[in-house]
């Protein structure tokens, strides 16, 4: 095993690209990924995508994306694991340079989201879930998260608005981020008055369906001074499961499978909780980021929405999370966000994160939640210094 | 999404008569069946039939319902704890959404689930009604 290293990173605006398809968003975050890294070959290309053959019609997304991009004849596989797929390409590209199977990698998350009916992108969003057993009930991922939510509320006693500064500040965040889906600051009282979807969870509770595309350039770490003048380190790559439906976990709201991989990769990396400087969490529901905060060792079970009351999630704070917006306000183009995660964690690490930088941002975290939590992927990344 | 009369039958059992499974090992209730026992690991295929009584683990009213269960919307989906330990998800009947609480003992009923158009498939299987006669759990 030989450690792997990020020597480049693209991305495209997240929103609803109704001009351009699902092969041109690819082409144009690879593109400034390859450009950042100054290199136009690559050994092989691993594409995260969730729902490309049921909303748009195109399935086999790796063969089409090296075909778009001239790359004829390279590897190409398209990964997926609900919206953890993004992740799961970066773990898949990690393990081929890891290995010495490859040298350098392209890893892309696509996700085309706005050609369906939110209706129809909602009734297949809920693939994650259980077909059997919980979406022929007429269950969708927000009832999933809002059976969480109540269930956490009603155990640890917390109020709807206790929650009400995981959107305040991913929407704070998604001010400065040019590619952020929304530019809106938004205050305790439109949280509090935001419609009810399923309640407890209100639409500001929510990420929004969008389209986006990000990528990075993976080598191995010994080289990635010689290519690039601020390349980053993957210092962990974990994976965990747990049952795919909610009602098969022994405590629903413990996220077993976010412990896990949180915890083999600090033990992989050689590090505490209380050494990572960020955290780009999988805020998708606002519930979400507290069970992760807690499956993740940064607050005690039942207590991951003290982090946000006290403010500590905050830019300024112990543990700044969602620094570019987050999946609220950055938006959830569901197989890209893993990518995107990763993509702003690098700009965090090689200082280029403008009015959000973090300070002395030397160690982040990137957590890409699957489904419910069935699948949940870590990466631990570290500025690598001469 | 729609789906054939061949995905409705092979879940009759379940749906119908919530046919589960109990270790013969370590005597753990399963359901749905799965023909291995979570807790043990141990194969577990003796079929066991579940009472239908337990009560609401947690619930939540959607006014927007996904594809295909537009015309039932809206409606209350409930986790429900079983008398006899495992969870399921379902749809609550016979009960207005402001009188659900948490902990409130539930019974199943076999009830229409959704349709598949004019023409289409009719699906039938469980939802959790409030319980009639009240049960020791
Ligand atoms: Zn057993």
């Amino acid at each position: 095993m030989r450690d792997v290293a990020i020597i480049g990173v693209g991305q495209t605006p997240v929103g609803e690209h109704w001009t351009t398809s699902i092969r041109h968003l690819a082409f144009e975050a690879a593109s400034h990924a390859l450009r950042d890294a100054n290199i136009d070959k690559v050994d092989a290309v691993y594409v995260g995508n969730m729902l490309s053959g049921e909303i748009t019609g195109q399935s086999h997304l790796g063969a089409l994306v090296v075909d778009f991009m001239a790359l004829n004849g390279v590897e190409a596989l398209r990964i997926e694991s609900a919206c953890a797929s993004g992740a799961a390409a970066l773990r898949v590209g990690y393990l081929a340079i890891a290995s010495e199977l490859a040298d350098l990698v392209l890893v892309l998350g696509v996700e085309k989201m706005t050609d369906t009916s939110g209706r129809q992108t909602t009734a297949m969003l809920a693939m994650a879930a259980d077909a059997e057993y919980e979406v022929s009930q007429g269950i969708s991922f927000v009832a999933l998260n809002a059976l969480l939510m109540r269930r956490y509320m009603h155990e640890y006693g917390w109020q709807r608005q206790d929650f009400a500064n995981f959107a305040i500040n991913a929407h704070a965040n998604g001010m400065h981020n040019p590619n952020a889906m929304f530019h809106m600051k938004i205050s305790p009282e439109a949280y509090a008055q935001a419609a009810m979807i399923a309640e407890p969870v209100g639409l500001l509770d929510a990420s929004p369906v969008c389209d986006g595309a990000a990528a990075v350039v993976l080598a191995p770490a010994r080289y990635a001074h010689i290519l690039s003048p601020a390349p980053v380190k993957i210092r962990a790559s974990a994976v965990g499961t747990m049952p795919l439906a909610v009602h098969d976990r022994k405590d629903p709201l413990t996220l077993e499978s976010a412990r896990l991989s949180a915890q083999r990769a600090y033990k992989q990396a050689d590090v505490q909780p209380g050494d990572i400087d960020f955290f780009e969490m999988h805020d998708a529901f606002s519930i979400m980021a507290a069970l992760s905060l807690e499956a993740s060792g940064f607050a005690d079970k039942g207590q991951g929405v003290r982090l946000a009351l006290d403010g500590d999630i905050m830019l300024q704070g112990r543990l700044p999370t969602g620094t570019m917006g987050g999946l609220k306000a950055r938006g959830h183009p569901v197989g890209a966000t893993g990518i995107y995660q990763i993509v702003e964690s690098v700009l965090q690490l090689r200082g280029l994160a403008g009015p959000n930088q973090v300070g002395n941002a030397h160690l982040g975290m990137a957590q890409n939640i699957g489904g419910s939590g069935a699948t949940v992927i870590t990466h631990i990344l570290e500025a690598m210094d001469e | 999404m729609e789906h054939k009369v061949a995905h409705d039958w092979r879940l009759r059992g379940q749906r119908y008569r919530l046919e589960g499974e109990v270790c013969e090992h370590c005597g753990n209730k399963i359901f749905p069946p799965r023909d291995i026992c979570p807790e043990c690991h141990q194969p577990a295929k003796k079929p066991y039939t579940l009472s239908g009584r337990g009560e609401v683990y947690s619930f939540s009213t959607l006014s927007s319902a996904p594809e295909g269960f537009e015309a039932y919307a809206p409606y209350t989906v409930a986790l429900i704890k079983l008398a006899e330990g495992p969870m399921l998800t379902a749809q609550l009947t016979d009960v207005a959404p402001n009188e659900v609480t948490i902990g409130m003992p539930v019974e199943m009923v076999t009830r229409r689930i959704r349709t598949q158009g004019e023409d289409g498939v009719i699906t039938y299987g469980y939802k959790f009604r409030p319980a009639l006669v009240a049960h020791a759990q």
